[in-house]
Parts: C-alpha cells; structure tokens; sequence
C-alpha cells in the first residue's frame, strides 16, 4: 500500500539543509497564475542561487484568506485582492504596518478592473453600469463580505454614479437596484463565475477581467462575450511579505525575491497573459485590454480605510442595502 | 392500523413511487459521477487521479481515517461498555453529550477548533512559542474529523451492550475470567457486526467529511487539502473531468463501504440464525 507511507518523507540521511517551501496565500482568480508563475520562479532561483525552492498555493476568498492568516495559516507571502485584507493582517502584527512601501507601485505589481460577463450576442444589450440596475435582470457577483472581487464590483458601480455627478443618493439608489437583482451571493470570486458560467445563471456576471478573460477560454466560453463598461475601477490586488513567517522560518530573502520577480519582464508577460494588466509597457503588448476609462478607489473614496468604514463595515452602506 | 392488505394498485403505486425516487435522487448522481468521471476515456481518469495533487489528498484522507476511526473505535466500545452496561448518575447527560457531534453543524465545529488552536485562539500562543501546528495542518483535519465521526461507533453499540445485558459478562466472571478475557471472548463476539456497522459508517464519514475540515485546512495544494476539498478546487479550476475522477474515488470507498455493510448483515443474520438452529 503506497498510499500508507509516511506523509512527510523521513530521510534517514545526514543533516541536509531543510528544503526551502514556500506558502502562497492568494485570491480566489489566481490560480493558473501562480501555477505558471511558481514554475517560472522555481527555474530562476534555481539559476541564481542553485536551490530548490517549491511553492505551495492556498487559494479562496480574499477576506476569508486573510483572517485564515490571522488565525494561523502560515503563509510567506499574501497575494490578496485589496489593501485592506492586508491591512488586516498588518494591524493583528504579522505584516509590518509600512508594507505598501516596501515594493514598487504600491507593492501592486500588476493591476485589473471590473468588466461584464454576458451570453453570447448580449441579448438583454448590457453595455454599463446603469443597465445592471432595470428590474427583471439577473445579475452574479459574489458577497462583499468575504469576496475582494466583490468590493471592487461594488465600488465600481458607486464609484461610476459619482463620477455621474449623480451623488451618493444616485450611488446608493444604482447600487441598491443592482443588488435587488442578484439571486445568489457567492463566498469568492471563483465560485461566482462557475455559477454563471456551468450552472447557467443570471444574464450577467461581475467579473474581474483576468477572470473574464479566463472564463471566455474556460469550456462553456464559447457562449458567453466579454463587456467593457466605459467607465470601471482601477482594481489593485497588492502583495506582501508575512514578516513573522519568514523570521521565524528564515525564508525572507527567498519570499523577497518571489515578491520581486513578480515585476520582473517575465513576471509581468505571465501576467499579462493570464489577463492582469502588467505595470511595464513591453508586457501590456502582450495582449490588448479593452479601452476602459479607469478610476482609483483614492480618487474617489479617500482610501480603503474610508471606503471599508462607509461601505463594508458591520451595519454600513452594504448591511443598510441588501438587507432591504 | 388493521393489517388488511393493501390493493395491488395502491401497492404498485408505492413500490415504483419509491424506486423512482431512489433512482432519481441516489442511483442517478452516482452512475452521473462516473459518467463524466470517464467522459475523457480511461486515460485521461488515470491521469487526473495520479496527478501529484491528487495522490496527496489521497495520502492525507487515507492517513486521516486510518487515525481517526480506530481511535473512535476505542473510545466507542468504551463509552458503549460504561454507557450500556452500567448505571451511574450524569448517564444520560453523557449519551446527550456522544450526540453532540450530529447537532452541531460541521462548520461551526470547525470553527470551534480554530477559537481553541488558531493563532490567537485559547490555546494558540502556547502552542505557537514550542512551534506546534494544530490549525491549518493535519493534525487540525484530525481533531476535527475526530469530533464529527465519534457518534457512529457510540450510537451503534450502545442500544446493543444495554439490551444484552450483563449476564453473560458476570457468568464469565463467575468461571473464573479475567478482564480481557471477558472483553475478548464475551462481550465482543456480541457486539462485532454492531462494530463493524460502525466502523464502516465511520471511515465513510471520515473519508468524505467536508464542512469541519474546509474550515481547519487552510486549502494549501499538496499539504493540507483532503479529497473533497481537492474535489471543490478542481471544479473551481474548471477542470470538470478531473473533479469527477477525483470525485469517483470517494464514490467508489462509498460502494466499498456499502457492500462490506451488507455482507456483514447478511453473514450476521446468518449466523444468528444458525446459532438458534444450534440451540434447538
């Protein structure tokens, strides 16, 4: 019985350095990302410094990922959907409070927004944000509660109104349409679109891009079309190093160099071809991303801590909405 | 109720009612599992299944049961032995307690051990500063599936070990046994196809829990991912095929399970049988 051996191999040989692994806690669309993205890494610190590094993933909804990490989960690096997850994690002391600085660009290596998913030929003629509000249209998106994808859903739609000059009333009232027609609120983002996409329901999907783009090539693809709305998010999904894992295992300068070589041209060509929008020009030729006007969530909710506060909190702007 | 017999029709109408529902909510799913599981040929099933992911959650769930149920055999014919053999106060507090594992939801036992081993839980920063991993590792998929499987062997021997009474244990005595030898020559040759009903219960359990484990496994690939989880993520990945070839392996400990079940029915009632022809 091969399946009985011991499952962490005992080597009875002399003291070999411990292999050197890695833990991976990410969002939910990551997956083929970071599949193909480790595998690059692992052959480019094995070039430059000769050892064996492996990866391990642990993928699921961005908030339920972070408090996983609080509760225990002993992740190297987090690759979440939102600063705030990571925030989270910073003020329980595993993540150093100044973790945004430590990388370039925000230590958001590559960037995505918010776009439609519908069936094929557009038959109920989505084309933005207003369009998700009319009665009788069945609309996915998974629940802001535990999703990071959903707060960028979410956010967008606001965000879109505000831009509008419609205020927070119109905001509110555009938000507040769009959730009366969601029939079901998936934990993350992945479990949301398999709705939409294998189990065939509602009109249209709130997805990231990365994870519409993937959708499309996913089976059942070929019935659904892709739809930018002229205005959506800048969403930036951050990364960090857990400084108190890789003190206590000694991995820090193996977690950096993961980290680091998420910006490298190979890091951001693998990004770019899973669909993330790459910060460096030569990856962005990689594919061509519909021409979206973007905004920031700074520019037009202050920070994540306001935006959490104002929207997402306990009793706030989401619980006063879709408890009506 | 008199016993009058029922029309043929009323008869026939209940029969294939029943057998349609069979069909449709237990037959159905399983020959759809092994469907799609084969929907690429064997090849491609072999190759899902042996895929090193796979072979993982295969190596942990099979390390899991082969932890838990023979610790929940142990401590069920000890709670059957004191339970149906003996009377004491704050007995039926306890049978009430064995059926805690049922009532509570397999969710919230799951978070029940992340508030007493997770990081910041009662007995997380003791077990933190000596490096102990309880969470998020195997160790936690145990305790978990521990709690959620350790009514089966309980339940199935207690109703048996009170309704056979002590008789026989205290002849035994009286001849001159020991401890163990009653135990071993008395008592458990009465209570085996009970055991062994439970036993089967308990692996199934064990093999396919979901609930408590998903909430303690933290999901990392290749470490802490049972086969029901590695079945989600995989459907998650858009790999449908190799959901279900992963997922026929659980089908297939089920089929397993049910046929062990019902040869140690059948050999039981045999037996029984048997040893009434005998006594005549």
């Amino acid at each position: 019985m091969a399946a009985f051996a011991a499952p962490p191999p005992v080597s009875a040989s002399a003291p070999a350095p411990p292999p050197l692994t890695l833990l991976n806690v990410s969002y939910d669309p990551t997956r083929e990302l970071y599949q193909e993205f480790n595998a690059a890494f692992i052959r480019h610190w094995k070039k430059t410094t000769g050892q064996d590094v492996a990866i391990k993933q642990s993928h699921g909804g961005s908030g339920k990922q972070a408090r996983s990490v609080i509760d225990g989960l002993g992740a190297d690096v987090v690759t979440l959907a939102l600063a705030h997850d990571i925030d989270a994690i910073a003020s329980s002391g595993l993540i150093a409070k100044d973790w945004r600085g430590k990388l370039p660009q925000g230590s958001t290596p590559f960037t995505s927004t918010i776009v439609f998913l519908v069936r094929k030929g557009n038959p109920k003629g989505i084309r933005d944000w207003e369009a998700l509000a009319r009665p009788g249209l069945s609309v996915i998106t998974p629940n802001p509660k535990t999703s990071g994808g959903a707060r960028w859903n979410y956010l967008a739609a606001w965000g879109d109104a505000l831009k509008k000059n419609k205020g927070d009333a119109g905001a509110r009232a555009l938000v507040e349409g769009i959730f009366k027609n969601v029939p079901v609120l998936d934990s993350g983002a992945r479990g949301a679109t398999t709705t939409f996409v294998q189990r065939g329901m509602g009109d249209v999907l709130l997805a990231w891009e990365n994870e519409a783009i993937l959708a499309l090539k996913s089976p059942g693809g070929d019935r659904l079309e892709m739809v930018a709305p002229p205005v959506s998010i800048l969403a930036e999904p951050p990364v960090a190093i857990v400084d108190r894992t890789v003190d206590k295992k000694g991995t820090r300068a193996v977690a950096e160099a993961y980290l680091r070589y998420l910006y490298s041209p190979e890091g951001q060509s693998i990004a770019a071809q899973h669909g993330y929008r790459p910060r460096t020009p030569e990856a962005a030729k990689v594919r061509a991303f519909a021409p979206v006007k973007l905004f920031t969530l700074e520019s037009v909710f202050g920070s994540w801590e306001k935006a959490h506060a104002a929207h997402f909190a306990d009793g706030a702007s989401f619980d006063r909405i879709y408890q009506k | 109720m008199s016993a009058r017999p029922a029309s043929p029709f009323a008869r026939f109408a209940l029969v294939s009612s029943a057998l349609v529902l069979v069909a449709l909510i237990l037959v159905l799913p399983l020959i759809s599992v092994f469907i799609e599981a084969f929907r690429g040929g064997v090849q491609a099933w072999f190759e899902a299944v042996s895929h090193p992911d796979a072979v993982a959650a295969l190596k942990l769930t099979l390390w899991v049961a082969a932890i838990v149920v023979p610790v929940n055999v142990i401590l069920g014919v000890v709670a059957g032995w004191a339970l149906g053999k003996f009377e004491f106060p704050g007995r039926s507090l306890l049978i009430t307690l064995i059926d805690l594992p049922f009532a509570v939801s397999p969710v919230v036992a799951g978070l029940l051990f992340i508030l007493l081993f997770g990081r910041r839980g009662w007995f997380g920063p003791w077990l933190g500063d000596r490096g102990l991993e309880v969470i998020f590792a195997p160790t936690g998929i145990i305790l978990a599936t521990l709690f959620v499987t350790f009514p089966f062997v309980a339940r199935e021997l207690i109703p048996l070990m009170q309704s056979s009474g002590n008789e026989e244990e205290e002849a035994a005595r009286v001849l001159g046994a020991g401890f163990f030898q009653t135990f071993f020559r008395v008592t458990l040759p009465n209570i085996k196809w009970a055991l062994l009903y439970g036993i089967i219960l308990c692996t199934a359990r064990a093999v396919g829990e979901f609930g408590a484990v998903s909430v303690v496994s933290g999901h990392i690939r290749g470490q802490t991912n049972t086969l029901p989880l590695e079945v989600e993520i995989l459907y998650n990945e858009y790999r449908t095929q190799a959901a279900f070839s992963v997922a026929s392996l659980l089908a297939c400990v089920a089929l397993v399970a049910l046929v062990v079940k019902a040869l140690a029915r059948k050999y039981s009632n045999e037996r029984h049988r048997n040893d009434e022809k005998g006594v005549r």
